[in-house]
């Protein structure tokens, strides 16, 4: 009897692998390295024209071939006849991966305590596995800025790709010193500080941000001497802003913090990117004269002054653009990233037309984070990071067929396109059999 | 006295008549248009003529009457006004969240016809909005359907008159987090929920049989029965019973969507309509079989908890089982271009036109209870219509003019910029918001809520 036990449990253990496998149904599909060739599209280079009837060629990561006649070789054909081919989209401002659930505190990781802290890393808190990045990059959305948020100097940005498990994987080659320039205005109608208030506020803000530069300047100008100085990782971070190792980027809005923070940056020979910029288009000609770049947006957005015409905020790229800035658009969102595109195309629509609106989410934001021969553009030798579709992505009827992303293939899929897949044809129905 | 009657009855019917005649009614010929009818098909090079506020003819080579202005639209494309069935433009207050249930107050106590936004709405070729009570409460206030007579200084012209009565309910985080959290008093959970709303419409069952019971008793000889005390709230639950009101319910999750559907089929309401819905998709057959379907966003998620597991597939799912579907706003922002929302549902989808232009149109009007006067360009239906540069789900197109009643309000070409009616006197320097309301959901909520998380209940829809 006990041998009968005994051959039962072996024989139950010996199932075990096989039972544990019978539970999974169907395989997970992964982004894919390898050679791919994407035959026969109109490609929409950006910086060289469209080129018709053309083929791109992808190996190791980067762009390899351009061209109408390249051999296949062993590299996987991918047919993209009567398909469009651009390069991957770039958000120049957002929160993705630093939050994934806006209301429940716990899952919020952009902001820190404290109003002067330029040492938090973004890269950090990104979350490689954030719902948000599969349901982005679908959208052909492959590179976003993730960026803190809160104080006066909330912390360090950084730019990722939205392939990778690693915040090394992601990490796109570009970060940014965050500072959110004293403000004149309200944050919005829960914002009900006095007149007076917001004076005293922006002035106190104005004298503490004053006080920090100095105090950065000295400490870099101590350490380049070769000083040893207390261990003071805020005032070290913001010392790389003073030594022109890393970037400035100011959050400015109102017309006349822009024109302060002008001011504020002539003499301080750092690097200077402004974020926001809602009111650019009233002081446009200055922004240009000072030759800042700038990262705007949301598009779809209200005015910020009731008396403002409706479109203010559509126009204001457009607006900024015809002054001569250079502008690259952000969706300032982290679930909705994925709206990018239509960002672009109402700024279009409302002055900045196609061509710069294409500018403003691919080559001006990889020129003003200085990496231009790698990212913003289909040229051989970038990081192949392209989209596929089947009309221009702005539209929004377009449907993405292929996205790359540092070379992998991404699968297209998500949480909202796998309940599309469950929930369209349910089973059971309405009735329980 | 009996001639007193009859002048106090002449002067009330003077009054009404006085009240519908108030709002101005336009004619117009527009010319040579693509005209997306949306309920019958899009016709090319198609006139439409208004008169007297009334869509007379669709069809070719109409010429103009003689007095009514004609307007050359070739090239563009003349739809529908949008309408939204979710909306918070033009109110002063938004909740009354002092108990679970306050059926009793009513959003047009609260229109400001000064809002800037109506403009901006009309601007987005919105003409009609459902201005909803918040989502404090279970039983939130009753809403009122305004029509974007952007311009009138009196708030019963913006008012859609002649729109059904509708009333907000709301399920989920917000009623449990105002009163359960808040409050400390039922409801805390989605249990507590389904009791209030039993409770509240049983209550309301004895109120009725009371009223019956002693309109019955009346015409008894000898009868000494005092009548019950009016109870304004518990009447509205009445008139909820009894089909006079529809019931649009800010719901996310499918458990509490399936919670309300067995209420309602218990208490025999079958005007009911969901707004949100984000788990709609999974309860799609539901909704469909027993509602008047369900209002959605296009693409919001993960905002809060609730709506983690979401898809912005949610409106193709519940079209395609049949539920009606509507694209709303909730959202003084996004209100501007539903037109480009409803255009969401070809990327996650595949809708057709028709289908999507529907869900701002014709859908929403079904949903309010409007469906007989606006949401398609049919002839004897009120003249809202807006003309398009561009086909209206193109992400490249702009709205031209929009009109209301055959009058136009927005104008493109010719509008000032400022469209302010009202400066104020005391403000010095105008305020610069940089993140404007467009979220509204739980305004004058905040007070209870007075900690580092206040940023994020004025998120919250």
């Amino acid at each position: 009897m006990q041998s009968i036990y005994k051959t039962f449990f072996a024989f139950l253990i010996a199932l075990t692998p096989l039972m544990a496998q019978a539970q999974i149904d169907g395989e997970f599909v992964k982004p894919r390295s390898g050679k791919f060739l994407l035959q026969n599209a109109t490609v929409h280079t950006i910086t060289k024209g469209v080129l018709s009837n053309t083929s791109v060629l992808i190996e190791n990561g980067k762009i390899a071939q351009i061209g109408s006649s390249i051999q296949a070789g062993d590299a996987e054909v991918i047919d993209c006849s009567g398909m469009v081919i651009y390069p991957g989209m770039i958000d120049s401002g957002t929160t993705l991966g630093l939050v994934e659930v806006n209301s429940v505190a716990e899952t919020v990781d952009y902001q820190e305590i404290g109003n002067f802290t330029p040492n938090m890393q973004a890269l950090t808190a990104v979350n490689p596995n954030s719902e948000a990045v599969p349901v982005t990059r679908v959208s052909g959305v492959t590179t976003v800025m993730s960026i803190p948020q809160g104080g006066l100097f909330p912390g360090t940005a950084a730019l990722i790709n939205l392939v990778g498990y690693t915040p090394d994987q992601m990490y796109a080659g570009f970060k940014a010193v965050v500072m959110n320039f004293p403000s004149s205005a309200r944050r919005g109608r829960f914002d009900r500080r006095s007149d007076e208030d917001i004076k005293k506020d922006n002035e106190k803000a104005q004298k503490e941000a004053n006080e920090l530069w100095e105090k950065a300047k000295n400490y870099h100008e101590l350490t380049s001497k070769g000083a040893t100085l207390e261990y003071y990782p805020e005032i070290a971070q913001l010392a790389k802003v003073v030594a022109g190792e890393l970037p400035l980027m100011i959050e400015v809005n109102a017309a006349a913090d822009i024109q302060n923070a002008i001011k504020w940056v002539a003499d301080k020979n750092a690097k200077v990117i402004f974020s926001g910029v809602d009111e650019g288009w009233r002081v446009a000609d200055e922004i240009a004269k000072a030759g800042i770049p700038v990262l705007t947006g949301p598009v779809q957005d209200l005015p910020t002054r009731q008396s403002d015409r409706y479109d203010a905020a559509y126009a204001n790229a457009g607006k900024m653009a015809k002054a001569g800035v250079k502008v690259a658009l952000r969706t300032n969102d982290s679930e909705n990233v994925r709206n990018l595109p239509f960002h672009a195309a109402f700024a279009a629509a409302y002055g900045l037309g196609k061509e710069e609106a294409w500018k403003a989410v691919t080559i001006n934001p990889a020129e003003i984070f200085g990496l231009a021969d790698q990212l913003g553009s289909v040229e051989v030798g970038k990081v192949a990071n392209l989209i596929v579709s089947t009309e221009d992505p702005f539209e929004t009827r377009a449907q993405i067929m292929h996205v790359f992303i540092n070379g992998y293939r991404i699968p297209l899929s998500n949480r909202h396109i796998r309940l599309y897949q469950e929930f369209l044809e349910r089973s059971p129905a309405l009735k329980k059999n | 006295m009996k001639k007193l009657s009859y002048i106090l009855a002449a002067l009330v019917g003077l009054s009404m008549q006085f009240a519908i005649a108030q709002t101005p009614k336009g004619s117009i010929l527009i010319k040579n248009a693509t005209v997306i009818t949306v309920t019958k098909g899009t016709l090319e090079n198609t006139d439409v003529l208004v008169q007297d506020g009334i869509i007379r003819r669709i069809g070719q080579n109409i010429s103009a009457p003689s007095g009514v202005q004609t307007i050359d639209a070739s090239g563009k494309y003349v739809m529908p006004g949008i309408i939204d069935a979710h909306s918070h433009v033009a109110l002063d207050v938004v909740n009354e969240a002092t108990a679970p249930i306050v059926a009793e107050v009513r959003m047009k106590d609260v229109v400001n016809p000064y809002e800037i936004g109506i403009y901006r709405a009309l601007a987005g070729g919105v003409t009609v909005s459902h201005a909803m009570h918040g989502s404090a409460n279970v039983v939130g206030g009753q809403n009122a359907t305004l029509k974007h007579r952007w311009g009138s200084s009196n708030p019963a012209d913006i008012i859609m008159q002649d729109a059904p009565r509708t009333i907000k309910f709301a399920l989920g985080e917000n009623p449990t987090r105002v009163h359960g959290r808040g409050n400390g008093i039922q409801p805390r959970s989605r249990m507590g929920v389904e009791a209030i709303l039993r409770n509240g419409f049983s209550e309301a069952l004895q109120y009725k049989k009371r009223w019956a019971d002693y309109n019955a008793a009346k015409s008894q000889k000898g009868n000494s029965m005092v009548a019950p005390e009016f109870d304004e709230r518990l009447q509205t639950l009445v008139d909820i019973l009894d089909g006079k009101i529809i019931i649009h319910c800010h719901s996310y999750r499918a458990d509490e969507i399936y919670m309300l559907i067995n209420v309602a089929r218990d208490f025999g309401i079958k005007k009911l309509v969901f707004q949100h819905t984000n788990e709609g998709f999974k309860v799609a057959p539901e909704i469909a079989e027993y509602t008047m379907g369900a209002s959605v966003f296009a693409d919001w998620w993960a905002y809060k908890f609730e709506v983690y597991y979401s898809t912005a597939f949610n409106a193709a799912i519940l079209q395609k089982n049949g539920a009606i579907t509507s694209i709303n706003s909730d959202s003084a922002e996004l209100i501007r271009h539903l037109y480009h929302e409803a255009a969401k549902t070809q990327r996650y989808g595949g809708m057709t036109d028709d289908e999507a232009l529907a869900m701002i149109t014709i859908n929403p009007a079904k949903q309010l209870g409007i469906d007989d006067k606006v949401g398609s360009l049919e002839v004897g239906k009120q003249a809202d219509i807006v003309i398009f540069e561009g086909h209206p789900l193109s992400s490249y197109a702009i709205p031209q003019m929009t009109f209301v009643d055959g009058v136009k309000y927005f104008d493109i070409k010719e509008d000032k910029d400022d469209q302010r009616q009202q400066v104020s006197a005391t403000e010095m320097v105008e305020p610069i918001m940089l993140t404007e309301e467009n979220h509204r959901c739980m305004q004058d909520t905040e007070y209870l809520f007075e900690t580092a998380n206040a940023l994020f209940s004025l998120h919250n829809h």
